[in-house]
């Protein structure tokens, strides 16, 4: 297990610059996920790791190492794909003793087969080993991607949203089970994501990436509480932040353009009358969807509310957070 | 788009089945002429109308491997036939002078069309895998280049590569012959299996790498399995092409690497119009190609739909 550290990448892509200048450290038996609407960087950032893409400048270092120039077998990382990429041509036991079998590790047959029983069984495919790769559900051929990337011990592990297409239950698991890899085998991970859960759960640190930079990486906590723009509040919390504009609930600090409120910020019972126009009970917890002042906002009440649509509704924005017309978090002393 | 789903009437299927039928027999019909002929005696090879139901005979097959001189008919009393085919010539008042050179024609044959099939598919697999993944610079015009080689007959490039290959020492080689079949073959085979390389993924191949696979590890492993398909439905193509070739054939070839092709019309020359001996040439010259379709004829069928059944 290693740290991974990148120092001033950039990728273009023709006329699209798909990172810029980003800079940031993995460390060692980190779990670091990246959050990111699509196309902001996130799989670009991990195939630069891997070394499937080389960067128009920058420099990688894995443990220490520059690795910038090697190939991929010799940056010994491990990669859950998107696309699974499970090999076609091969049943799910070939699948997963392939990197076991590579002429870099050469280990002896009983220990593959171990290694293949073991992690099998974590991900529950153990019935389904001799099975065609393409003989299997969108969920099971994800399990096989992961799992073919937890037969090996590499310097890190990258994964590219490698829960997304799986039940409720499983992913629950499967969280749990990568969490506890990280911990026992202080692994190192990076990590893609839209999945706040996974994010808050297993996250050791995020990087929120906008349009190829990296504009803040520290603790889920941190980002969440203290996010540095718009777009990185943003990325976490469910039901999103409410942005409005900065004035509606009276005066702003110098430059403030937006106020933004997440759910836990608005306190009800006090302030200004709101209409309430919808309620959703999602069972934990109720969502009111409110109108006030003519500008929509939600936020989440208590789950044995007895609101319901039409109901007035006093709110008062508590601890808000203020940004100005560019999106950037201005800080109140 | 929509489709029409109704189901053909039973007039359609009919004319279907009478069509399919019709197109069987039409295509059918030179192949089991000339297996029949091969059977038949010379005097009923070239009977009018022609014959049906005949007694068949092996002489065609027996003229077709051997070379027979007259001898006089106290020789032949004083010499009793060995052997059936022996006995066979003996009607005629011949005996068996030697074997023809039918079985080395048809060695070279198998040899050139074969060897360039495989050199075909080899490095055009290579170079189709190049094309499809890598940077090539001027790749376009690079693979037009290829494709212009096939724009004009081959034959038109006889007289040069007539002088080239006697300058070479070339002429009337095996090595020459395959090398020739191969540069012709290469352009086709390049564009088939570029198209077939094409549609893998290449997440496959970058799985392979992460796993800790080089880039030649990852092809031979993860590529060549998954491009079976085309590799075969290639490698018919260009033996179909090599095998049957005969141009070429007849001006680079005559005693050393003759290939059946340009063998098999000379047949008729020797001992008057042997159309059963002709017939036998052909009948075998047809078997390995039917063969050789027959066992990849799953990828065959598979690599002519290829591309066209995904969107």
């Amino acid at each position: 297990m290693a740290e991974i550290t990148l120092s001033g990448i950039t990728k273009r892509f023709g006329p699209i610059t798909a990172l810029d200048d980003v800079s940031l450290t993995v460390p060692d038996g980190a779990f670091v996920v990246l959050l990111g609407p699509t196309g902001a960087g996130k799989t670009t950032l991990l195939r630069l790791v891997s070394g499937l893409d080389q960067p128009d400048a920058g420099r990688v270092q894995i443990g220490g190492q520059d690795v910038s120039t090697a190939t991929p077998a010799q940056r010994n990382v491990a990669m859950v794909f998107q696309q699974y990429s499970l090999y076609p041509h091969l049943t799910v036991r070939q699948n997963l003793e392939f990197p076991l079998k590579s002429p870099l590790l050469r280990l002896p047959p009983e220990q593959i087969a171990r290694k293949v029983g073991e992690v099998a069984e974590v991900l529950q495919i153990t019935h389904k080993l001799d099975n065609k790769a393409t003989a299997l559900s969108g969920g099971e051929m994800q399990r096989v991607s992961i799992g073919r990337a937890l037969v090996r011990n590499p310097a890190a592990y990258l994964m590219d949203e490698p829960l997304s297409s799986l039940d409720a239950k499983l992913r629950a698991d499967l969280r749990i089970e990568l969490k506890r890899i990280q911990h026992d085998m202080g692994a190192t991970f990076l990590y893609v994501t839209h999945d706040q859960i996974e994010a808050m759960t297993m996250a050791t640190h995020v990087g929120v990436l906008d349009h190829g930079r990296l504009v803040q990486f520290g603790p889920p906590r941190q980002i969440y509480e203290d996010p540095v723009s718009i777009h990185a509040a943003s990325r976490l919390g469910q039901p999103r932040i409410n942005i409005l504009p900065a004035t509606l609930f009276g005066p702003a600090p110098a430059g403030a353009a937006h106020i933004g409120l997440r759910p836990e910020q608005i306190r009800q019972g006090e302030g200004e009358d709101s209409f309430v126009r919808r309620v959703e009970h999602l069972g934990d917890q109720t969502r009111l969807h409110l109108s006030f002042h003519n500008h929509d906002l939600i936020t989440v009440t208590d789950a044995h509310t007895g609101l319901k649509s039409g109901d007035i509704v006093r709110i008062r924005p508590e601890k808000p957070l203020y940004f100005d017309a560019s999106g950037a978090r201005i800080h109140q002393e | 788009m929509s489709y029409s789903i109704t189901e053909p009437s039973r007039a359609q299927k009919w004319m279907a089945g009478i069509l399919v039928v019709a197109y069987a027999v039409i295509t059918l019909l030179p192949l089991i002429w000339i297996i029949a002929t091969g059977f038949k005696s010379p005097s009923d090879s070239i009977a009018y109308p022609p014959k049906l139901f005949f007694t068949p005979t092996l002489e065609g097959y027996v003229n077709l491997f051997t070379t027979r001189t007259r001898q006089t008919a106290e020789f032949l009393a004083a010499n009793p036939p060995q052997t059936w085919y022996q006995e066979i010539v003996a009607k005629y008042g011949m005996v068996i002078a030697g074997p023809s050179r039918f079985g080395e024609r048809f060695l070279n044959s198998v040899i050139i069309g074969f060897g360039s099939t495989f050199l075909s598919v080899f490095l055009g697999t290579l170079a189709a895998y190049a094309f499809s993944r890598f940077k090539v610079p001027l790749k376009d015009d690079l693979l037009f280049f290829i494709l212009s080689t096939r724009m004009m007959p081959p034959i038109a490039v006889a007289i040069p590569i007539f002088l080239m290959f006697r300058q070479l020492g070339l002429s009337d080689t095996h090595l020459g012959m395959i090398l020739l079949y191969t540069a012709v073959n290469l352009s086709l085979a390049v564009w088939l299996l570029k198209g077939f390389i094409d549609e893998i993924p290449r997440e496959y191949e970058e799985a392979a790498l992460i796993d800790g696979y080089t880039r030649f590890q990852a092809f031979r492993k993860v590529v060549l399995p998954q491009a079976a398909t085309g590799i075969a439905s290639t490698a018919i193509f260009c033996l179909i092409f090599a095998w049957n070739e005969y141009a070429f054939a007849v001006l680079l070839t005559s005693g050393n690497a003759q290939t059946a092709p340009p063998f098999i019309p000379t047949i008729i020359g020797v001992g008057g119009q042997d159309w059963p001996a002709v017939a036998a040439g052909a009948t075998l010259f047809l078997l390995p190609v039917m063969v050789f379709t027959i066992l990849l004829r799953k990828h065959l069928l598979r690599g002519i739909t290829f591309g066209a059944v995904r969107k």
